[in-house]
């Protein structure tokens, strides 16, 4: 368990994570995100503030204690991986293990790389490693330590968008084959915190605005800010050539939706809740909204003058609609609606 | 326009053409004069020998003065901000622009004999004035900006977070700037080790002013050269025809450290 609070000029949060968790922390940039990780990890000493790491006290200013970084076994994977450009992979690897003997220094590191298949990399220099090896690399050398906590910065941006849906899935799988140690991610982008993390802590000027799961802050967002954040909502399913130079995904868990992009095989579809309408379940079907899901309201959320209204169907829709359309609708938890949409605004990528 | 294009081409290429005569052939002049036996014979000579030798030990001495103070002194002034560091840096590349007179005079005012530190410098049992301690002192304070300088660029250019990251992997500050830093800056060190390395083998005006001339004391080999030139032009020849060959190869490997580190 991982347990971080600070009060610093940028940031005034507190945190905690369980041992085996991913915890996301989203915002915009300057939302305190890196400067909390730093305090984490000790490269920046808060005048107020206290770290814990199950037994160990790494910070507590009160009682002026404060671990110094190289003493904290705290993982560290910096935005731009931070590799030492004079060592190839595996003495960057090897770089922490300096007790152990010569040859059981490489025999480590290479283990350690074999387990991001990248063994064969290993005598390769940095310069020519490709970014999601680099990556990889980064990943390996934090782990050389035997962490206690592991500190993600950014994993996904310093990548190139095509390696990056790979990049995203080989991280998951990393995250959990990991070892039961408290994750700390930090990105921009809520899509990468919701495929991520298990629990996702929105950051802004220097505040967790709010947490809760991925599905918790877009159905309930605290605020318009996480409403905004939030973005758009996502929906997994199967994609096949339709009519008239149409996509049709078959969503997982039933139903089907239209998108104008070209896929084929396992997809994702987007939209944004306030791209979509709602309307009593029996209607007609209306006009161009050619997309459909019918299910029945979990909850009503204010969010500033907007409403958020989540929609339990096979996978959870959230729409954004006006309080006067709420009052209309009678939209309360239990009432049965159906949400419809353009196939126009509808977003479709390859998984 | 078109008549334009006609003569600026061939004004260029004359002016680069005279540029690289009057440039190379002094340099050239120094070897043709002479035949490679007679530079061998006249560098055996006694006067010769106790000029390179000299040579070496305080460049030498002065170079590891250099090294083991200039590099935390430029690694601080490349990561730390603090007042007046503009300052300090401006002052420490003020004997880079001063002439050779200048800081020969400088050296005598501050630790000459009757000099403001004189007392305490004889105090300390050190005897400057005319001595090769002296020689190593002049060398010193006319090299070392040059390696301060290169020295404070090539660790300003080394990424920050390396340092952050060497910390989070078990290393103390001192044992990142060991490990991570120097060697990541290492290219732009050597650069600047070799810049002071030349620009104190050819030191001339401020040695002779502080140090004097004394064969085998304080006479290094630009020294020897200036004291050979009217009397044995050949020994004169010999000597600067070395210099000029360790200068050329400190370019080139100047210029080869460059190169790699453009490659990086």
């Amino acid at each position: 368990m991982l347990s971080a609070e600070a009060r610093t000029e940028i940031v005034d949060a507190a945190l905690e994570v369980g041992a085996g968790e991913t915890l996301a922390l989203a915002g915009p940039s300057g939302a305190g995100k890196t400067t909390l990780l730093r305090i984490i990890a000790g490269l920046t000493r808060p005048a107020d503030g206290r770290v814990t790491v199950g037994n160990d006290v790494w910070l507590d200013t009160a009682a002026g204690v404060f671990t110094a970084p190289e003493e904290r076994r705290c993982g560290y994977v910096f935005q731009e991986h931070a590799l030492f450009g004079h060592l190839n992979a595996w003495r960057n690897v090897a770089y922490p293990l300096r007790a152990l003997p010569r040859r059981a220094r490489r025999a480590r590191a290479l283990e350690l790389l074999d387990r991001f298949g990248l063994a064969a990399r290993a005598d390769a220099p940095v310069r020519e490693l490709s970014g999601g090896e680099r990556q990889r690399v980064a990943l390996a050398r934090a782990l050389a330590v035997e962490p206690a906590a592991l500190l993600l910065d950014e994993p996904l941006s310093a990548l190139d968008p095509r390696t990056k849906a790979g990049a995203a899935r080989e991280l998951t799988m990393l995250l959990a084959s990991l070892p039961d140690i408290p994750v700390v991610l930090v990105t921009h982008d809520f899509t990468d915190a919701a495929t991520l993390a298990d629990r996702v802590a929105v950051m802004d000027g220097g505040r967790v605005v709010q947490e809760g799961t991925a599905a918790q802050l877009a159905a309930a967002p605290a605020s318009g800010f996480v409403a905004d954040f939030t973005g758009a909502v996502v929906l997994t399913g199967t994609a096949r050539a339709g009519a008239a130079g149409m996509t049709v995904v078959a969503l997982d868990g039933g139903g089907e939706v239209q998108a104008a992009g070209a896929a084929r095989g396992p997809a994702a579809v987007s939209v944004h809740p306030w791209d979509i309408t709602l309307e009593p379940a029996g209607a007609a079907f209306a006009g161009s909204a050619r997309n459909r899901v019918v299910g029945r309201v979990a909850t009503v959320t204010d969010v500033g003058g907007r409403v958020r209204v989540a929609i339990d169907a096979a996978q959870p829709v959230v729409a954004e609609v006006t309080a006067a359309a709420v009052v209309e609708l009678g939209l309360a938890p239990g009432v049965q609606v159906a949400a419809s949409w353009k196939a126009t605004a509808t977003r479709i990528t390859a998984r | 326009m078109i008549r334009s294009r006609v003569w600026f081409g061939p004004v260029l290429v004359a002016a680069l053409a005279t540029t690289l005569v009057f440039l190379t052939v002094p340099v050239l002049a120094i070897f043709l004069e002479t035949t490679p036996a007679e530079i061998i014979r006249k560098l055996g000579e006694e006067q010769a020998r106790d000029a390179l030798w000299l040579s070496a030990q305080t460049t030498g001495a002065a170079m590891v003065l250099i090294l083991v103070v200039g590099t935390p002194a430029a690694y601080l002034l490349a990561t730390r901000r603090f007042r007046g560091r503009a300052f300090v840096i401006t002052l420490i590349e003020l004997p880079l622009v001063l002439p050779p007179a200048v800081a020969g005079i400088a050296l005598l005012a501050a630790v000459g004999p009757s000099g403001l530190l004189g007392r305490y410098v004889e105090d300390a049992g050190l005897q400057l004035a005319l001595t090769t301690a002296g020689v190593v002192v002049a060398l010193t304070f006319v090299a070392a900006p040059f390696y301060l300088r290169q020295a404070q660029a090539a660790f300003a250019a080394v990424d920050g977070t390396q340092v952050d990251a060497a910390r989070t992997l078990g290393s103390s500050e001192a044992a990142a700037f060991a490990r991570v830093v120097v060697p990541g800056a290492l290219p732009g060190l050597a650069a600047g080790g070799a810049l002071a390395l030349g620009r104190a083998l050819g030191e001339f005006g401020a040695t002779l002013m502080f140090a004097g001339s004394l064969q085998g004391v304080t006479q290094t080999v630009p020294l020897a050269i200036y004291d050979d030139f009217a009397t044995d032009f050949d020994a004169a020849l010999a000597l600067s025809a070395v210099l000029v060959i360790v200068s050329a190869a400190l370019l080139l490997s100047v210029k080869l450290v460059r190169g790699a580190d453009a490659v990086r």
